[in-house]
């Protein structure tokens, strides 16, 4: 197999909405390569449908403290503030950056960016729902896509795309590049750089129903875990309410924004009992567990384990003018018409609230400390800042990767500028080496399918929306023998060439590693906050565990330490909707 | 039930020629064509080849031939296309590996139409650049595209001749030549006024037939004509 050399500035791995704002805010003054397994436009970044919130105030009273309030109480104040702070702030700036680099936002009959209400967004500190997030139709985040895609292709930004990144460089304590595998040739490319950007997004493909992307399969949460850097918060997984049944298929949160309701199978909208308040614009993590509990206690559609979403009043235009995409979606997969039927959804594995831990300019860190690891950064869905704390808010997704994708961008260009090139280690290529060997020699043991298979069965039954002490040791001891297992396994295809077979081989390794950070810290908590619900310990205890969890590999065990919660404006309360 | 997948294998580093293989696999009537490739894939023989994510049509990677018609895998259940299934992969672009066609020329040609906003940087203002609910509507049908070449590779000039930039350039013009904000459309209509740009086109109609966003597609193409006929340029 060849090995091709390259140098660049900045390395940036993947190319959803983080990464190519980070290659943007670089390109013109760097030398930059962004690499992706895909090709940038097939990111997942575009299956985001609802909107990006931001505090305009195109159509009601807003401002960024609303917003910020919002993110706090909706992260079950595990958010850190001086980063929620900045996020909300940027927001109104980065929609108008996105809007002047062509983003086609829906518009008011004013001709202003349009705003819809969305979950968890209120005004005046959780009064009623406010219109926060902007969108474009329901297809916000392929828009958001298409556009930075759009703006490289302007700046001329270097893509490698269907590159496979296998591992980082890491030398005398700095990133210093990374190795990838060319699918198309099987070629080793060693991309060398003063500073590394990992934007590879999150990993809902460890669950057996989920809104994501065949790709999503946490592979730079994988490669930071296996060098023995932390992890932060991997216990807090969001799940989606409305996922279409049975496949998990994303219905967006604005359909409840604009006026959609939950039913039970006694025809009741059982939000109204949850949260009075907010009721179906109650967060993410709470409307799951409504809907869990009501299928458990038998209110279920005929006794099955899903419920209605209810769009028929909203109207044919409404529908279909503002929400196209998951009208087709119901039409194409269920056969059904929103428009006259009730829809059955599910709550679906949607997005990883924690990641590699990065300061509020993306420098990845590695203790408690915040220490940051030089050259090295993260921002997006595979990075944990923290703002989305132990839940996050519907339409916080775009703003973080807009935002810190942008402000890791910005640094890493300062970084380079002050910074040489790491020398190249000796042992660079050793581990992508070694581990190609092992996958491309001998027989398989078992398809690795029906480990990815059992390990999604399993986490979805003990480590999804309701979680038991006794069940997440079950669920551990489950991944630790899948992961026993997978030694054994080979891909069939041994070919060179467009060898997707061992692509997909070890995206099953990164979907064992992250969900065995992801299961033994969610043991590990024993509170109930956000996304994590514990049955054995049903309530939040701050004075015990309002802390960040950092999980580390050591010695093939896990350490765990603790980091401070910044709190700077909302002392933590009680969290009713 | 048992449904029989036909698909068309091709490994250039081994064979001389395409050849087709069947296989049988259980399946659902609401099943997508891509859950079956995925079941051959993953559990019968791991060496098929094709691209695939999002798995709801989104993404544009998994267009391909599915019963001679141009789809995406992932958008197309068992239902749509019967017990019997045939699956090729795009035409007109080489084969790298079974349904893996080469998307480089194709992303070459989007690139060729300038298709980011093009303005005045210096007269942006510091919020938001107004335009009317109806001004937006008339780019809204084009800004659908996600780039799968599905329709690209469904047209017959485009067949004969390569060098045809092909309706996903056109519709990606579209977007922006009739976004009220944008000033470079002068620019993209001299670029489309050639035998290999939009003129290529002849009105055949297959690339609205398959587009799996449902853009009407030849319409933006017409439209794209008229205006750079009314451009005199």
């Amino acid at each position: 197999m060849n090995v091709i050399q390259h140098t660049f500035d900045v390395v940036i791995v993947g190319a959803g909405g983080a990464g190519l704002m980070a290659a943007i805010q670089t390109s013109g003054a760097a030398n930059v390569a962004v690499l992706s397994k895909l090709y940038p436009s097939r990111s997942h970044t575009g299956s985001a449908q609802g909107g990006i919130g931001a505090a305009l105030g195109n159509l009601e009273e807003d401002h960024w403290e609303w917003h910020m309030f919002d993110t706090v109480k909706g992260g079950d104040y595990l958010s850190d503030q001086d980063a929620v702070e900045i996020m909300c702030r940027d927001a109104i700036d980065t929609v108008y950056e996105l809007e002047h680099q062509g983003l086609p936002f829906s518009r008011t009959p004013l001709g202003l960016i349009d705003q819809r209400r969305f979950g968890g967004h209120t005004r005046n500190f959780g009064e009623a729902p406010v219109r926060r997030a902007c969108y474009a139709a329901d297809r916000t985040g392929h828009m958001i896509l298409q556009t930075l895609y759009q703006q490289c292709i302007k700046n001329r930004v270097r893509f490698f795309s269907e590159y496979h990144v296998l591992d980082l460089i890491l030398s005398t304590g700095r990133a210093a590049g990374v190795v990838a595998r060319e699918i198309r040739t099987g070629d080793l490319h060693v991309f060398r750089a003063k500073a590394v950007i990992l934007t590879t997004g999150g990993y809902g493909r460890a669950f057996k129903i989920t809104s994501n992307a065949l790709a999503n399969t946490g592979d730079a949460v994988a490669m930071i875990f296996r060098r023995g850097l932390p992890l932060e918060d991997m216990e807090f997984f969001q799940f989606h309410p409305t996922g279409l049944y049975p496949l998990g298929v994303l219905l967006t949160e604005g359909a409840r924004g604009e006026g959609a309701i939950l039913l039970n199978g006694e025809g009741e909208r059982f939000m109204e009992r949850y949260a009075p308040t907010l009721k179906d614009l109650a967060p993410r993590d709470l409307i799951s567990r409504c809907i869990y509990t009501e299928i458990r206690e038998g209110r279920g559609i005929d006794g099955n384990d899903y419920v209605y979403l209810d769009l028929r009043h909203l109207g044919k235009a409404v529908i279909e003018s503002k929400l196209p995409d998951i009208t087709e979606f119901v039409r194409v997969y269920l056969g059904i018409d929103p428009v006259t039927q009730l829809v059955p959804i599910v709550p679906t594995a949607h997005y990883a609230m924690g990641g590699i831990p990065t300061d509020v300019d993306g420098r990845v860190t590695v203790d408690p400390e915040n220490t940051p690891l030089p050259g090295l950064y993260a921002a997006g869905e595979c990075a944990c800042v923290s703002i989305h704390g132990a839940n996050r808010l519907g339409t916080n997704s775009l703003v973080d990767i807009i935002v810190f994708g942008r402000r890791a961008g910005k640094d890493a260009l300062r970084f380079i500028q002050q910074a040489d090139l790491p020398p190249l280690p000796a042992d660079a290529l050793d581990r992508a080496r070694t581990e190609l060997a092992h996958f491309l020699g001998g027989p398989s043991s078992e398809p690795a399918a029906a480990i990815r298979s059992e390990l999604q069965k399993t986490m979805m039954d003990l480590a999804s929306v309701l979680r038991t002490g006794t069940g997440l040791q079950d669920c551990v001891n489950v991944v630790h023998a899948l992961q026993e297992r997978f030694q054994g396994v080979r891909p069939a295809d041994r070919s060179e060439h467009f060898n997707t077979d061992l692509l997909e081989t070890l995206e099953v390794g990164y979907l064992l590693d992250v969900s065995e950070a992801l299961a033994v810290s969610a043991l590990n908590r024993t509170e109930s906050r956000g996304a994590h619900f514990r049955e054995d310990y049903p309530t939040r205890n701050d004075a015990e565990w309002l802390k960040h969890t950092l999980a580390y590999r050591e010695n093939g065990t896990l350490r765990m330490r603790y980091k401070p919660v910044s709190i700077t404006k909302f002392e933590p309360k009680a969290r009713t909707y | 039930m048992e449904v029989t997948v036909k698909i068309e294998r091709f490994d250039p580093t081994s064979d001389t020629a395409p050849h087709d293989v069947s296989y049988r696999v259980e399946a659902q009537e609401t099943d997508r064509v891509l859950d079956l490739l995925n079941q051959i894939k993953w559990y019968q023989d791991g060496t098929l080849t094709y691209r695939r994510s999002c798995t709801q049509g989104i993404c544009g990677s998994d267009a391909m031939r599915i019963n001679g018609r141009n789809r995406l895998a992932c958008k197309t259940l068992v239902k749509d296309v019967g017990h019997s299934i045939d699956v090729r992969p795009l035409f007109g672009l080489s084969v790298l590996r079974d349904l893996v066609v080469d998307q480089e020329p194709f992303f070459q040609k989007y690139a060729d139409v300038l298709p980011w906003l093009i303005v005045d940087e210096s007269q942006t203002p510091e919020r938001e650049r107004l335009q009317s609910p109806a001004e937006r509507e008339r780019f809204d049908d084009t800004t659908k595209c996600i780039l799968c070449a599905a329709c690209t590779t469904a047209c017959p000039p485009f067949w004969a001749n390569g060098k045809f930039i092909g309706p996903a350039s056109i519709v990606n013009a579209h977007r922006f030549i009739f976004d009220s904000r944008d000033q470079g459309a002068g620019e993209r209509l001299r670029i489309l006024n050639q035998r290999w740009g939009a003129w290529g086109c002849r009105v055949v109609f297959n690339c609205t037939d398959v587009c799996p966003r449902g853009i009407q597609v030849t319409d933006a193409i017409e439209q794209v004509k008229r205006e750079i006929l009314q451009e005199n340029l």
